[in-house]
């Protein structure tokens, strides 16, 4: 099962490899991971999305722990969180296909964000299931090109 | 205090010393190079005293010899490059066995970091899977924050290696001094368990009737020894341990079995496989103790797991009651919640268990001269401070068969890494930690010579080890797996063109004793244990002989060959 982690980490160079690193030393499965600088300069947050038994994820949790630069894991999973990814997507389109593509991108409620005489490049943001939906119902125009950010996530607030 | 002390600024490498001596370090063991050049001169005017090597590895091996038998923090010392990545192995031998370090490497100035330039490598990036933390030191004001880390890193909760990676330009730097505070709040020291799970844990002796205590090193680590055995004499509970946990409990105590797992003894991994409650203290459940075979290990029994690492908790067995905290102060909370309850029913337990240590008693040849006569003869001549350290093969595991350890840190042995080589290094170390405790080498014809260089430092230094060399002319452990698991297909298991091992040690300076017969066997190790000096004591024993038992690989612990 996909479990997303939240993870606080250091904000300084080497950071990412030790996580990368732990991964891979480990076998764990990433299947995305994103990351920025967050309010606090010194302080990064990666959200990672792995895939594993209740097992394994635990694993991951205490051995990710385990490394000095990570300040906190919260599993993502069982709590009632808001995720979204953001993808920049290139679609070829011709004088008869352009509105129809148009029109999905609205369905979708995408933006275009860049036009080519021959192409459009749509932002889409959404959960993972709809930008996989999106994908699905343009790819028979043509994709040309397809760059998506790895989930983010957070948690609900209370009320 | 350095000379430096009173001026305003202070060079990079006379901060990083007095920031060592703050943490106590009275020696390291080191080799120099280029850019260690101000750490080398600001050493000039340190107290700390430096150990020459011969050999990178030897100065990790000695850091880690010196750090088990006295739990302090040991420290190592090398130059960029080449010397960093010498002691690659010495880091991942302190990592598999939780050994507090501090591994200090010279590193090309900051300008250069990148570049490829001369005798420049990656050393934290080679050493990321090996180390529990490590630092790339940028600016020098860094210093005592970064050591006081490292030091607090090192030796607290599991320990491990640090490495502090010193540019040569970070060590010349000419700075105003100041303290800092650490800043680690991405790190925890596990303390007291969880009472409601000790209380269960108490709940669940009372009613087992075949309890089993199976401790590790963890034991060591955190000073338990004496809690449990306190523990185990109120309640009469067996204690098996592992390799690293050799000594925590007193070898010859009516309550052990001995040690657990591969080459085990047979009623030990009996009672594993027979208990109905293990508690098992300061382990990791390690292929060598449960053959790999985690849903095969101790299936009758509710598992109780006490470790400081919450990691190790369901890493390889399913775990009823896991106890995360200090192994000492979970003990002492388990024994005073006892108190409430009824201590379990456990005589027919001992019939039982002392049925199966009678009938099948570590067994070897008394008629001539084989490695477990001369090992139990040193227990004999030796006494309770006397620290064995060992190297890697069949000799190593006769050591943790047949010497009676009863105190903890006085057994240091290779155990996650296996490594070869690491004897005679860690044998140095010990002894310089401990000098007034007798330090026996117990090493093997193939692992001797592996970190051999290393008798120059003792010979210089004159450091009284003992070094008892069980030559079978072989690298016997090899052949003996050859032997059982590959239909005695011998291959490169011969060690032919080995010296004359009392020539060498003679020509470093050192007395060398050859035992070629049963009769010379006591004389000559008491002859060397009174010599004040070094002494390689060399026997000659049959490259025939096994360590026994054994349980073949895929195979459960109960299992054994040759029991
Ligand atoms: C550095 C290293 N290389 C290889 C091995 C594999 N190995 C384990 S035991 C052994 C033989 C050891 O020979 P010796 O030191 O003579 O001890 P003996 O088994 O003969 O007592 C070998 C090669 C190892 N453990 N470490
Ligand atoms: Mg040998």
């Amino acid at each position: 099962m996909l479990h997303t982690l939240a993870v606080l980490v250091e904000n300084h160079p080497g950071v990412l490899t030790r996580v990368a690193g732990l991964f891979a030393r480990r076998a764990y499965n990433i299947d995305s991971l994103s990351v920025c600088q967050t309010d606090d300069p010194k302080l990064s947050r990666m959200t990672i999305v792995v895939n594993g038994d209740d097992q394994v994820i635990e694993q991951v949790r205490n051995q990710l722990n385990k490394l000095v630069i990570v300040h906190t894991v919260t599993d993502l999973t069982a709590e009632s969180v808001v995720d979204r990814e953001l993808a920049l997507i290139r679609i070829q389109v011709s004088p008869e296909t352009r509105s129809e593509v148009l029109q999905t991108v609205d369905i979708f409620r995408g933006r275009v964000v860049d036009m080519g005489r021959t192409n459009l490049t749509i932002e889409l943001t959404g959960d993972i299931g709809k930008i996989n939906a999106f994908i699905k119902a343009i790819r028979p125009y043509g994709l040309l090109e397809l760059v998506r950010t790895g989930k983010i996530a957070i948690m609900r607030s209370e009320t | 205090m350095s000379m430096n002390a009173g001026k305003k600024s202070l060079k990079g490498a006379t901060l990083l010393l007095e920031a060592l001596e703050k943490e106590g370090v009275d020696v390291i063991f080191g080799y120099p190079g280029g850019v260690l050049l101000p750490l080398y001169d600001a050493l000039l005017d340190s107290s700390v005293r430096h150990i020459l090597v011969r050999h990178e590895q030897g100065g990790v091996h000695a850091a880690d010899g010196y750090a088990r038998v006295t739990g302090k923090v040991g420290v190592c010392l090398a130059t960029s490059g080449p010397g960093a990545t010498n002691l690659v192995t010495g880091i991942a031998n302190a990592y598999m066995d939780s050994i507090p370090l501090v591994v200090l490497t010279g590193q090309v100035v900051t300008s250069l970091l990148g570049t490829d330039s001369f005798q420049e490598a990656d050393i934290t990036g080679i050493t990321t899977p090996i180390t529990k933390h490590s630092y790339l030191v940028k600016d020098a004001r860094e210093i005592p924050r970064i050591v006081k880390e490292a030091f607090y890193l090192a030796g607290t909760g599991r320990p491990g290696p640090v490495l502090i990676d010193l540019p040569k330009d970070v060590l010349a730097a000419e700075i105003e001094p100041f303290s800092t505070e650490m800043n680690l709040k991405g790190y925890h020291v596990p303390g007291k368990g969880d009472s409601d799970k000790i209380a269960e844990v108490a709940k669940a002796l009372s009613e087992c009737s075949k309890p089993v205590i199976y401790a590790g090193g963890g034991v060591i680590t955190a000073g338990a020894g004496a809690v449990l055995k306190q523990l185990a004499e109120k309640a009469s509970l067996p204690v098996v341990t592992t390799l690293m946990g050799i000594g925590c409990f007193p070898y010859g105590h009516p309550n052990l079995l001995g040690m657990v797992g591969l080459h085990g003894a047979v009623a030990a991994n009996y009672a594993v496989d027979d208990c109905d409650l293990l508690i098992a203290v300061g382990v990791r459940f390690d292929d060598r103790v449960t053959s790999g075979l985690g849903h095969l290990f101790a299936t009758r029994a509710k598992i109780i797991h006490i470790d400081i690492d919450l990691a190790e908790i369901a890493k390889v067995v399913r775990t009823h009651i896991p106890i995360v905290g200090d192994a000492r102060l979970v003990l002492e909370e388990l024994l005073e919640a006892l108190a409430g309850f009824q201590l379990p029913q456990v005589a027919e337990w001992w019939d039982q268990l002392r049925s199966w240590k009678n009938y099948y008693p570590m067994r070897y040849d008394k008629d001539r001269l084989t490695a477990q006569l001369v090992i139990e003869c040193i227990g004999e001549l030796a006494n309770e401070d006397t620290m064995v350290i060992t190297d890697v093969g069949q000799h190593q595991m006769w050591a943790a068969q047949v010497y009676p350890v009863v105190k903890s840190r006085n057994f240091a042995t290779s155990g996650g890494l296996g490594t070869m080589g690491f004897g005679l290094p860690a044998a140095m170390g010990a002894q310089i930690a401990r000098p007034d405790d007798m330090a026996v080498l117990i090493t093997g014809d193939g692992s001797f010579q592996m970190c051999i260089q290393e008798l120059a430092t003792i010979a210089h230094n004159k450091l009284p080890v003992k070094i008892v060399l069980l030559n079978n002319g072989v690298l016997g452990m090899v052949r003996q797996l050859q032997k059982y698991f590959s239909g005695e297909r011998y291959n490169q298991i011969d060690l032919q063109g080995n010296p004359d091992f009392i020539k060498v040690a003679e020509a470093y300076g050192i007395r060398g004793i050859r035992v070629d017969s049963l009769e010379q066997v006591r004389s000559a190790i008491s002859e060397a244990f009174e010599h004040p000096g070094p002494v390689l004591l060399e026997f000659a024993i049959s490259p025939n002989d096994d360590v026994l038992p054994i349980v073949p690989p895929g195979k459960p612990i109960t299992e054994m060959l040759g029991g």
